[in-house]
């Protein structure tokens, strides 16, 4: 790492007060007026839009593996997506991929 | 329906909310550990990792922003990322005033300090299910959930720091973050839209990951909601 601490605080400012006008924008700001519903529609998908394309390389290309292909996490992966839209329930998604994760290091476990 | 709830219907808002929110601190803690750890690995000191839980708290864009000051991408593109990350909280923004919109705007400046991604879903999918909730319970339901998270992500977020040279690296923590936002996302797949949009999404960020700073992240993001959007288009279309 390059930075200095002065601008590691800068991005943290930014990134707190850039987040918290995101968060406060429509529902502070803009409140009842009318939006244009394609802008609406293009905001629904977003997060279907980002989160995909944020985990797809951490799931195929894991840091962790030194961004080798790693057949536990991608089992894991798919037990998350595939209880996910089977119960459409998030904390059984989780608890599918977390039990994936770890039965799996535990069978390959030397 | 109790009497005491009939009395303080707010106060039983709240505490429903509260009930519904604790679950969630089981994956909002490995999460916050994780978080410190990789901080302290990236060589931030104490009090920038402890900012960045307090004033982001987004997890998901403090990862992005940490990991791209690892890479020494240029502070603009630091902050691009993270924030781009961040930009669904404006749909979450957006979606919640139908809900809250005539709350005091001190309330709403505070939901909005506490709009993530576990306190908007779990608190808007109450509000479907219960049209008749008054603005009031609403609120107070939405400060319940955020009760026991807010301060889990704050506090293990120090403990990651402190411990995280003591954490094995065979506890994967690092898949815990993969593991949470895909079990977040596949409940979402409503339509052929939403599931063209997330296969987009994958597509275009694979295919642009060698892109620097993030950069393929927003492109695939922007080229997955245009596809939703125009796949709902399409197909509200055929409907007729």
């Amino acid at each position: 790492m390059t930075f200095s601490s002065t601008e590691i605080w800068f991005i943290i400012a930014v990134l707190g007060v850039g987040t918290y006008l995101i968060r406060f924008s429509f529902l502070g700001l803009i409140g009842d007026r009318p939006m244009h519903p394609f802008v609406l529609r293009l905001l629904r998908f977003t997060p279907v839009a980002v989160l995909p394309g944020m985990v797809a390389p951490l799931v195929l290309w894991p840091a962790a593996t030194g961004g080798q292909p790693d057949l536990i996490r991608i089992l894991a992966a798919l037990a998350t997506v595939g209880v996910g839209l089977w119960t459409r329930n998030v904390l059984w998604a989780i608890a599918a991929g977390v039990v994936t994760l770890y039965a799996g290091m535990g069978i390959t476990a030397p | 329906m109790t009497t005491s709830t009939v009395k303080n219907p707010a106060k039983s808002a709240y505490w429903a909310g509260l009930r519904d929110g604790l679950p969630y601190i089981f994956m909002a803690a490995p999460f916050s550990v994780l978080f410190g750890v990789v901080a302290m690995d990236a060589g931030l000191s104490v009090g920038q990792a402890m900012g960045f839980s307090v004033l982001v708290i987004a997890g998901a864009s403090q990862f992005a922003a940490v990991q791209m000051i690892t890479e020494n991408a240029g502070i603009a593109f630091v902050l691009l990322a993270a924030l781009a990350v961040n930009l669904r909280m404006a749909m979450y923004s957006a979606s919640l005033v139908p809900y809250l919109g005539s709350a005091p705007l001190w309330q709403r400046a505070l939901v909005s300090y506490l709009n993530f991604d576990q306190t908007y879903i779990t608190s808007v999918a109450r509000y479907e299910a219960r049209p008749e909730m008054a603005v009031p319970d609403r609120v107070a339901y939405f400060f319940g959930v955020a009760t026991p998270i807010t301060p889990v992500w704050i506090g293990m977020t120090l403990v990651g720091i402190l411990a995280g040279k003591a954490i094995p690296e065979a506890w994967a923590l690092d898949f815990i973050m993969p593991i949470m936002f895909l079990a977040m996302v596949a409940p979402m797949m409503k339509s052929l839209a939403h599931v063209a949009a997330a296969g987009a999404s994958v597509i275009v960020a694979l295919v642009l990951s060698g892109l620097p700073s993030g950069t393929g992240l927003l492109i695939a993001a922007a080229v997955a909601m245009l596809t939703g959007a125009m796949v709902e288009t399409w197909t509200e279309k055929r409907a007729q």
